[in-house]
């Protein structure tokens, strides 16, 4: 009963959001609503068992993705409404709808196949938590290793490429700049 | 009852969402967003298979997808800063300066 209380509510919470996100025309509006979006995403992970992705999840996306998110929001311009020019905003919905519609009727339709199996089946009476560390460091470790190197080399990325010229103005706009050396000129 | 095929349609309407996104915004930093909600709704589908197969392998792609979503967002937003000081601009209209 919980569970289909919970299912309904997340779902339509979560769609709602994602689609202020997409058809915002504020960037902050966007974020947030993106923001809340994936922390409902994380209820999904806990009402299926998944806690320690849940947790991950809340972690990795609404922690860091999204802190990443705003902390760049500060180098452009957040306040403007953002002037996009939309040529054929019919097609893109029509292609979206019906991209929607195909993808709903193959995944409605029920799975007939008795070959499916659990490659690493969960354990009884272990924890989420417990179960995902045994098959990740015993199955997954040279992933787990790749991913590893992949976060170094996106991390040393990020800081080279927004790191330049810090100290250089971004906005290029210094007539603010000229404006109070001519003020101080005068007196 | 909730079955396996609900949270695989609601993953399904969510990708939409996020394609919908991907193809009428122009600005950069709402095709990252976009982007980020087509990625979400994959990892719901991953978890849901997962739960009802009894099967780790779903949660394990999961954690993948999220470590892949950081590295692409670091280095993504790194390029949008580098963008936005050269061109003033993240619209995809005025980047476009290849023209045939």
């Amino acid at each position: 009963m919980y569970e289909i209380v919970a299912f309904y509510l997340f779902s339509v919470l979560t769609i709602g959001l994602f689609l202020v996100t997409v058809m915002s025309k504020n960037v902050l509006y966007a974020m947030t609503a993106l923001a809340s979006g994936m922390v409902l995403i994380s209820g999904f992970f806990f009402i299926l068992g998944a806690d320690f992705l849940g947790v991950v999840q809340l972690i990795v996306y609404v922690g860091a993705v999204m802190a990443l998110y705003s902390f760049a929001m500060m180098f452009f311009d957040a306040t403007r409404d953002i002037k996009e020019k939309n040529t054929n905003a019919g097609l893109v919905f029509l292609l979206g709808g019906l991209s929607a519609l195909v993808l709903v009727l193959m995944f409605a339709a029920p799975i007939h196949s008795d070959a499916i199996q659990a490659l690493y089946p969960m354990h009884e009476g272990a924890g989420n938590a417990q179960d995902v560390g045994i098959v990740l460091f015993t199955k997954y470790l040279v992933p787990f290793e790749v991913a590893a190197v992949m976060l170094l080399v996106a991390m040393i990325a990020g800081i080279i490429l927004a790191g330049k010229k810090m100290d250089q103005s971004l906005t290029e706009d210094t007539s603010a700049d000229d404006e109070i050396m001519t003020l101080k000129d005068a007196k | 009852m909730i079955g396996l095929t609900h949270y695989l349609v609601v993953s399904a309407l969510i990708f939409s969402i996020g394609l919908v996104g991907v193809l009428r915004r122009r600005n950069l930093l709402m095709l990252f967003f976009a982007t980020e909600v087509m990625l979400n709704a994959v990892n719901i589908a991953f978890a849901a298979i997962s739960h009802y197969y009894n099967d780790l392998t779903g949660q394990m792609f999961a954690f993948f997808v999220i470590a892949i979503a950081a590295s692409e967002v670091a280095v993504g937003l790194g390029i949008l800063i580098v963008l936005y000081k050269r061109y003033g601009s993240l619209d995809l209209d005025d980047l476009a300066n290849m023209r045939g």
